[in-house]
């Protein structure tokens, strides 16, 4: 299997805070990684470190390297914003932009890159891999504002995916939905680790379970353990991550 | 070992080891009840292993139960998760174990109303050897201690051997004299309850290897190439 995100020695402060600690490991092409821990672990963290948007925050550093596809995302003439097309991202609470129609709300990404023409196509193939086209066919024209909290989020999954990403990073995608709008996030995960590479936060640690190949576990900024999720959840190595994973914690 | 964060979660689990190791107690009590029912053609004795079968088949159905909670409320994992698997399958043995004693039991009834056979030495060797497969199995489930359970999965060559030894001298004595033959069966019976008994006790040692390190050590001939998700 190929490497599409490798991981070296990652450190990441903000200002006084040491947020992760050396953290190395490798994600494979096509693959779910989950990463589960505490709050404040490192997990979100670790997620903004593989679209820059770490860097982001005021005060924030890092040193260690990121690559995807072999290439170091802090290289000379790594542009954060071409990057940050190729690894999208969702967050924990649906965003959609409230001003905005359902349909301009998926090509909003693709304008801002400066495609114009022949979007409707393109929203309905991305509307359709998010498993919300069905749903809002009828009412494209629509304030995104007038979806349900989980339509919400599939919505901004799709917009995520117009830009055709290779990478799509996951915080806490559904710790806001009810099991059904669950359940459809999860199905779509399995989708689309077809065609992308997935690296999902959560505190689920089912959802966890259910949706990914590998599981890393993160305690205090350190990564912990990782290892194929049946074997994290069946016979972790590590006895924090048994403790973690069994609610020994705290 | 630690305790949960949720302390009523320890309770529960703790709950049902100690329905098992009731159940366990209870069906070692019926092993050497059945036995000395036997031995000293008791008939009483082997009506009261019998009755006691009952008290088994509700623990089995009450551990089960204890199971299937945990599992849908708590969602276990590691090493939770192994143990409340091992229950679900060794209370399976254990019940299993029951129901031969009582069959021990019925034998013994059974060849109370005839006159006795000659002593035969070998079956009171292999009834000690497969009470303390059972006990050793059930202890090693208790401290978690593999060293037990592959002992237990060792000696299980040595109950074979004395139930073939047993197996060949009951036949010895049956074409000696016809006469002999019925008794002789249902001693026969006996010590094939008692081989299968020992049986179940190794199913028992594997389980708790498998709980306390989580590696399958059943057929090891049958194994196909374990699936390596990611990495």
């Amino acid at each position: 299997m190929n490497t599409k995100i490798d991981v070296r020695g990652l450190n990441a402060w903000f200002r006084g805070t040491h947020a992760l600690r050396d953290v190395s490991l490798v994600v494979p092409e096509n693959t779910v990684l989950a990463i589960i821990g505490p709050s404040g672990c490192g997990k979100s963290t670790f997620v903004r470190c593989i679209n820059r948007m770490h860097e982001l925050v005021p005060g924030a550093r890092q040193s260690g390297m990121v690559l995807v596809d072999g290439q170091d995302l802090h290289a000379r003439g790594v542009d954060p914003v071409d990057l940050r097309r190729r690894v999208g991202m969702v967050f924990q609470r649906p965003n959609p932009f409230p001003t905005m129609s359902i349909f301009d709300n998926v090509v909003a990404g693709l304008r801002l890159n400066g495609v114009g023409n022949g979007l409707g196509e393109l929203v309905e193939n991305s509307l359709r891999q998010a498993a919300l086209w069905d749903e809002v066919k009828d009412r494209l024209h629509q304030s995104a504002l007038s979806l349900s909290g989980g339509q919400q989020q599939r919505l901004c999954i799709a917009r995520a995916l117009a830009i055709e990403p290779e990478v799509l990073l996951m915080d806490e995608p559904a710790s806001a939905l009810d099991p059904i709008a669950t359940a459809k996030i999860e199905e779509l995960i399995h989708e689309l680790r077809e065609s992308l590479t997935i690296v999902i936060v959560t505190h689920n640690m089912q959802q966890a379970a259910r949706v990914s190949d590998a599981t890393a576990f993160f305690y205090l900024g350190e990564l912990i353990e990782h290892g194929p999720t049946e074997q994290i959840f069946t016979n972790p190595k590590e006895t924090r991550t048994e403790d973690y994973v069994t609610g020994k914690f705290g | 070992m630690k305790a949960h964060t949720d302390k009523t979660y320890d309770a529960q689990l703790e709950d049902l080891r100690n329905k098992l190791l009731t159940l366990g107690g209870k069906v070692e009590t019926e092993i050497a009840t059945s036995m000395r029912a036997l031995a000293e053609r008791d008939s009483q004795l082997a009506e009261q292993v019998i009755a006691w079968d009952r008290e088994v088949n509700r623990l089995e159905v009450e551990i089960d139960e204890c199971c299937r909670r945990l599992l849908v409320l708590r969602q276990p994992a590691a090493s939770d998760l192994r143990f409340i698997t091992t229950a679900l399958k060794i209370v399976v043995d254990l019940e299993r174990i029951g129901d031969l004693a009582v069959n021990v039991a019925e034998r013994a009834i059974d060849l109370n109303q005839s006159p006795p056979l000659k002593p035969v030495h070998d079956l009171n060797r292999l009834a000690e050897l497969c009470q303390k497969q059972v006990r050793a199995a059930l202890d090693s489930f208790v401290d978690g201690d593999v060293a037990k359970a592959e002992a237990v999965i060792k000696n299980d060559d040595l109950v074979d051997s004395v139930y073939h030894i047993l197996f060949n001298e009951l036949l010895a004595l049956m074409m000696e004299d016809p006469r002999n033959i019925r008794r002789a069966n249902s001693l026969l019976f006996v010590a094939k309850h008692l081989e299968r008994l020992g049986d179940h006790a190794t199913n028992v040692a594997e389980m708790v290897i498998y709980m306390v390190r989580g590696t399958d050590v059943r057929h090891p001939g049958s194994r196909t190439t374990p699936a390596t998700a990611t990495q």
